[in-house]
């Protein structure tokens, strides 16, 4: 730990790590040194002149290199005849900092007055009005009165689309450039910046389409005036109308948390309705960014879609019943098909949920299955980020390697922070079979073939340690490549080692090989149950480590399993819209989910649930964070929490689970499951000071984006830190095989899920129906760029759009997952041209 | 006193704008000798000694920029500025044209000091056919063996490259330049860290001005002494004044520094147009203070010591004569329109501020303002005072301020009530 400077501000003494700037400084001790462009996260630049200071230095004797002192012993400062920016100003030893003066507030009245001149007014109809740093500084230090004649104002377009989500008012931007530093410095798409000059100066964007970035959206949260806006929440609301209520995203496994802003209006029929999604801060999660899926994706959550009773099916018609009827109907069901029943889930459902349903199919001696692609949660239990993690501790001599994923698709938190961790000097590794945003990052990009995946691992392990997988051919040809032999020396030399897995690549068996196999490198390089190490799931689903840690398992064959059950139980998710093939024929099939999927149309009862924004509940994070969400707007009437549903299902059937509250549910799982043992909802919403300080009165400083008072949530203990013994063995290693064109799943961030189709605004992002391949390998299959083909794999086939893409690899074809296209795991395909245009 | 030119040498020695012409009068042998005798430091210590002082305003001391370069840092780079931008400045060019070969010496001997394997020219927009130019010239001192690899016979190598600004006026402060040359807009870097230790992509780098780096091929080859014998102790050697405004023969005078105001308006630039009396002097082009042009202002000389004595500096020595057929109201409204025009924006005094003066200067010298508003334009002026980012906020004010301290009754003559 570096020695502390000390200096004074207003009289207050303080001390801070040298480098700090006297605003942070001031601000740690409390002093508020107003800003424009200075933001906390970014690089000071200087640029707006509203954090004038006085600052005075002690005076040094040149000579002797003593301190000066003045009669009375004191140490002499030395005051610079003018005002000094506060933010590009690094602290030193005795220096004094003047923030109240006359002259201070001049200079800030000055500046201020500077602004306003340019500026509009436009306050009564303006989005930040009411949030607005340059109008809160202003009634702080500005003048009553303007001098400036209104004629002589220069006035700009008002109403700029940079993208589709975000507009810009020209008239309004006070060119602080901090959202044209966000996208260059933080998120690293530089697509908009400034054009022009002096006062002609203004944003633009330079990419085709406009503001091509799927970070955009903090742009809005951190600009201190109302020129960047939302095309969702612009003009919809005043901020002082709003109400906030904590939650957390769950459009991916990075679990970031959220604050909804929600208020009672005349055009939702006097219903509470969501206006906008905020980031939350969370330093160890998500900071206080928040990627636009997050932010925009919600409405499916307000769609006119959503179910408001159970239907029974009746004379072939699903039909409207009673809660009571509906209940009754499918505990008798449940009671006769005993061990005949199947439960499939998804990872949609929060803790909750997934314990009271699983108890309640336990009860009745029923199977569950978990609807997942990806395998390995039962690994991560064990080597999962240990407590104490933070993935913003990763810096220098620390290594990560990301594996069969793509972060930047799959979750940009995820991404943003391992981008951060390689700028604080983490060597990063990347491997994959094609080429990923994050390659840029990586000192050791890596590629191997499709299937290769878990063998390129087991390479490493056994470069580390020779004593395993000896002699095993599958791997030779990998270590004996020279970047995957300096790889294993950084990955024993590393600090501590983080490890990020997907399915890109894998079906479920196969990813519970890749968690094995990077769990035994983690063990081998001595990294496992240590804090800032660990292994973590990329994961399609928000809460598939929490239906992991439930008990919940991807079957061995889910087809076979749903043709061997007399009742089926479909919670959240949608075999039948996924893979249309797919038999789903029971005598008695209940689907719970939001709306009429595909699924829920072939059923015998379909059970209304609600969506995480109008109850409860608790979700468990890829890095093993359980957080708790709280119900942002009233329940739509007629619909329940889904772990309700089971616990009424429960009550017909004579098992008792709580039904009325989640976190009773939580203490439940709290003292059957051991890694949950320390969970309560009380310690889930508990917070601590964080740094920097975001979302107060003073939001000059930070942003828009909410301070969090609601809870950080908890990181749980993996089974290593326990002191359990490490029971991972070393898998069979299998050589690549197969021949013909393989077609491999990807995650795209904009997918076509039920979960993000009713959210129009995103509708031009979505992926479409596509299948991406390279020129080479499309000239060898004989198809051409825009050409519609019928894919086949096995018994399935969907119809694709050809797109040419260099990153593919030979022999591969990518197809989009959650598009509609039936292939969910790699598969030899063929293909058959249907239109030429 | 001096009799033969050190920058504008072209005008003793007509067309040593051609290589071979110039090579005939020594050229080139100055670095060579730099290159195969001569320690880096020993280059600097010269340039040290001589006293040159930069000469694109600031006079910051050369030898002693050169020394700054970090020297755990590498690569180095040397950059020209040939942005000439300061209204009323028209020296560069002439070196440019009449004397590139003599520049471009001072560049490789510049770039050798401080240990620079390229050196950039950055040239204002318009100056593209000089760029051009410039270009056949570098390529010739390619072909002769001047420039490029493995300079006579040793390990130094050095290539040259010019660089065109796209007309902005901020690209001349040197930190807005590098961002050019980078390929970024045009806004100036926070400071420090100063060039020598943060500059051209990161790396540590010299800026000098044209007319600098043609001062050093002759001090190196005569000596510091010799250059010291012009000027004044402190403001030692010659600068190129250009002389401009209402003069009888304006133009480039190459002249000692510390020569007074009054000579080189009345005996060089043969007084006033039809001896009209002076008013007003401005030495450093737009960016001026305007001087009271009484006696002892016209007798005070012209060096980097003496004019502050006068509420002004020296500047780029852009010597602008405003007689009495010239309002100062008038005259600022066109120094404030020019800074209006080339602020980058980047902070918020200058990018407002200046909008807002010329909105006042345009309606005082219209006859359409209240005492109330030369009050508040001298306000405005005052609030922008020592809070802009850059130096080019902080020179719109000059005029602007002096202007109405010094000449009030102008604009009292031109507003209502």
């Amino acid at each position: 730990m570096a020695k502390l400077v000390t200096l004074t501000i207003d009289g207050i003494t303080v001390q801070v790590p040298p480098g700090t700037n006297v605003v942070d400084a001031a601000k740690k001790a409390g002093i508020d040194i107003p800003v424009f462009c200075y933001h906390p996260k970014m690089e000071p630049v200087g640029m707006c002149r509203m954090c004038l200071v006085e600052i005075g230095r002690p005076v040094v004797d040149r000579a002797t290199g003593e301190l000066v002192r003045a009669d009375d012993g004191s140490v002499k400062i030395q005051f610079s005849p003018k005002l000094e920016t506060a933010c590009t100003t690094p602290v030193s030893e005795g220096m004094v900092v003047i923030n109240t003066s006359q002259k201070v507030k001049d200079g800030r009245e000055d500046i201020l007055e500077f602004l306003l001149t340019s500026h509009p007014l436009d306050c009564p109809v303006c989005d930040k009005g009411g949030e607005c740093p340059l109008q809160n500084l202003t009634m702080e230090f500005g003048s009553g009165q303007s001098r400036y004649i209104y004629d002589e104002k220069m006035h700009s377009a008002k109403h700029v689309p940079l993208g589709d989500l975000i507009y810009l008012d020209r008239e309004r931007c006070i060119q602080c450039a901090r959202c044209v530093r966000f996208q260059d410095q933080i998120v690293d798409d530089p697509v908009i910046g400034f054009y022009n000059r002096g006062r002609a100066l203004e944003i633009v964007t330079y990419s085709e389409p406009g503001f091509d970035s799927i970070f955009s959206g903090n742009t809005t949260d951190i600009c201190p005036v109302g020129a960047l806006t939302t095309a969702d929440f612009r003009f919809g609301a005043r901020p002082w109308e709003l109400n906030a209520a904590a939650s957390i995203c769950t459009q991916c496994p990075v679990g970031c948390n959220l604050t909804i802003n929600v208020r009672r209006e005349a055009i939702s029929q006097g219903r509470m309705a969501i206006k906008r999604i905020m980031p939350r801060q969370n330093e160890w999660v998500n900071e206080i960014w928040i990627c636009d899926k997050g932010r925009f994706g919600y409405h499916y959550v307000e769609s006119e879609e959503r179910l408001d009773q159970p239907l029974v099916r009746k004379d072939g018609k699903l039909t409207p019943v009673s809660w009571d009827e509906a209940i009754n109907l499918v505990s008798m069901r449940f009671k006769q098909a005993g061990s005949n029943l199947l439960t499939l889930v998804s990872g949609r459902l929060s803790n909750e949920d997934l314990y009271n349903i699983r108890k309640l199919t336990d009860s009745l001696n029923g199977k569950s299955a978990l609807y997942t692609q990806m395998g390995g949660g039962d690994v991560v239990a064990q080597v999962g980020m240990s407590t104490g993690s933070n993935l913003a501790n990763l810096g220098k001599g620390d290594v990560i390697l990301v594996i069969a994923t793509d972060l930047h698709q799959e979750a940009p938190i995820w991404w943003l922070r391992v981008k951060q961790a390689t700028e604080r000097g983490a060597q990063l590794i990347v491997a994959n079979a094609r080429s990923t945003r994050l390659d840029r990052y990586a000192k050791y990009p890596i590629r191997y073939a499709y299937g290769e995946q878990n063998n390129l691992i087991a390479a490493l392990v056994q470069l580390i340690d020779p004593q395993k997988f000896v002699d095993a051919k599958a791997i030779k040809h990998l270590s004996e490549q020279s970047i995957i032999k300096d790889t294993a020396e950084a990955l024993k030399a590393a600090q501590n080692l983080v490890i990020f897995f997907g399915n890109e690549g894998s079906g479920v068996a196969d990813s519970q090989v890749l968690a094995q196999t990077c769990a035994i490198l983690l063990a081998t390089t001595n990294h496992a149950g240590k804090p800032n190490n660990g292994l973590i799931p990329v994961w399609q689903r928000a809460n598939d480590q929490g239906a992991w840690d439930m008990g919940w398992r991807p079957p061995t064959d889910l087809s076979t399993s749903i043709k061997e059950a007399n009742a089926l139980y479909i919670v959240a998710c949608d075999p039948a819209g996924d893979d249309p093939r797919l038999s789903l024929t029971p005598d008695f099939l209940v689907v719970q989910d939001l709306y009429l999927t595909p699924t829920a149309k072939l059923a015998d009862v379909v059970l209304p649930a609600l969506p995480f924004t109008e109850r409860e509940g608790s979700l468990t994070s890829g890095e093993r964070r359980v957080q708790r969400y709280y119900p942002a707007i009233p329940g739509r009437t007629g619909a329940l929490a889904d772990f309700a549903i089971a616990a009424q299902i429960a009550k017909a059937c004579g098992i008792t689970l709580e039904e009325r509250s989640a976190a009773k549910v939580m203490d439940a799982i709290a003292r059957e499951n051991a890694d949950y043992a320390a969970i309560s909802y009380t310690e889930l919403a508990n917070v601590e000071e964080q740094w920097p300080i975001i979302g107060r009165a003073d939001l000059y400083y930070g942003g828009t984006s909410y301070e969090n008072k609601q809870g950080l949530g908890m990181q749980l203990q993996n089974a290593v830190q326990k002191g359990e013994p490490f029971q991972i063995s070393l898998p069979e290693l299998v050589e690549q095989s197969g021949e013909g064109l393989l077609a491999v799943p990807i995650t795209r961030l904009y997918d076509r899920g039920n979960t993000l189709i009713p959210s129009q605004l995103l509708r031009t992002h979505l992926v479409s129906t596509v299948m991406w391949i390279n020129a080479k390998e499309a000239k060898q299959q004989g198809v051409e760029e825009h050409d519609v083909v019928q894919i086949e794999c096995g018994e399935t086939s969907a119809l694709v759009t050809v797109e040419l893409e260099d990153a593919v690899p030979d022999g591969v074809v990518l197809v989009p997952r959650s598009v509609g296209i039936p292939i969910s795991e790699p598969c030899r395909v063929r293909l058959h041209i249907t239109e030429r245009v | 006193m001096k009799t033969e030119h050190v920058l504008l040498r072209h005008r003793d020695h007509p067309e040593i704008n051609e290589l071979e012409n110039y090579r005939k009068i020594g050229g080139f042998e100055v670095f060579r000798k730099v290159v195969t005798t001569m320690q880096p430091n020993e280059v600097i210590e010269v340039v040290k000694s001589s006293g040159l002082r930069g000469r694109g305003g600031a006079g910051f001391p050369t030898g002693l920029k050169w020394a700054f370069v970090d020297q755990k840092n590498w690569p180095h780079y040397v950059v020209a500025n040939a942005d000439e931008s300061e209204p009323g400045t028209f020296k560069d060019r002439e070196i440019l044209e009449g004397n590139p070969f003599q520049f471009l010496e001072g560049v490789a001997i510049a770039s050798y000091a401080v240990g620079a394997r390229a050196a950039y020219v950055y040239l204002r927009g318009e100056f593209w056919q000089i760029a051009h130019q410039l270009d056949r010239r570098i390529q010739q001192l390619y072909h002769a063996g001047l420039l490029g690899e493995r300079l006579f016979g040793t390990d130094y190598s050095l290539h040259i490259f010019t660089h065109l600004g796209a007309g902005a006026y901020i690209c001349g402060e040197e930190t807005a330049m590098l961002e050019s040359i980078e390929g970024k807009l045009g806004q100036p870097r926070l400071r420090p860290p100063f060039p020598p230790s943060f500059g051209l992509f990161g790396k540590p780098t010299v800026v000098n001005n044209v007319e600098t780096l043609t001062n050093v091929p002759l001090i190196i080859e005569r000596g510091a002494e010799w250059y010291r014998s012009f000027g004044t102790e402190k403001s030692p050697g010659v600068k190129i004044f250009c002389l401009s405004g209402r003069v009888k023969r304006p133009g480039n005078y190459e002249l000692p520094l510390g020569t007074p105001f009054r000579k080189l308006i009345y005996e060089y630039g043969g007084g006033i147009l039809e001896d009209h009396p002076i008013k007003a002097i401005m030495a450093a082009g737009a960016s001026s203070s305007l001087i009271v042009a009484n006696d002892p202002a016209l007798d005070t000389p012209m060096d980097y010591e003496s004019v502050p004595s006068l509420g002004a500096q020296l500047g780029s020595a852009s010597v602008i004569v405003v007689d009495d057929t010239v309002s100062i109201d008038w005259l600022i409204n066109k120094t404030v329109h020019f800074f209006r025009h080339e602020s980058c924006g980047k902070c918020t005094p200058c990018r407002e501020g200046t909008f807002w003066m010329m909105h006042l200067t345009d309606r005082i010298t219209a006859g359409k303002a209240s005492w109330q508003d030369v009050e508040l334009l001298k306000d405005v002026a005052s609030q922008m005072r020592g809070k802009c980012f850059c130096a080019l906020g902080e020179f719109s004010i000059e005029a602007v301020l002096s202007g109405i301290e010094r000449f009030r009754g102008d604009f009292e003559a031109r507003v209502k009530g």
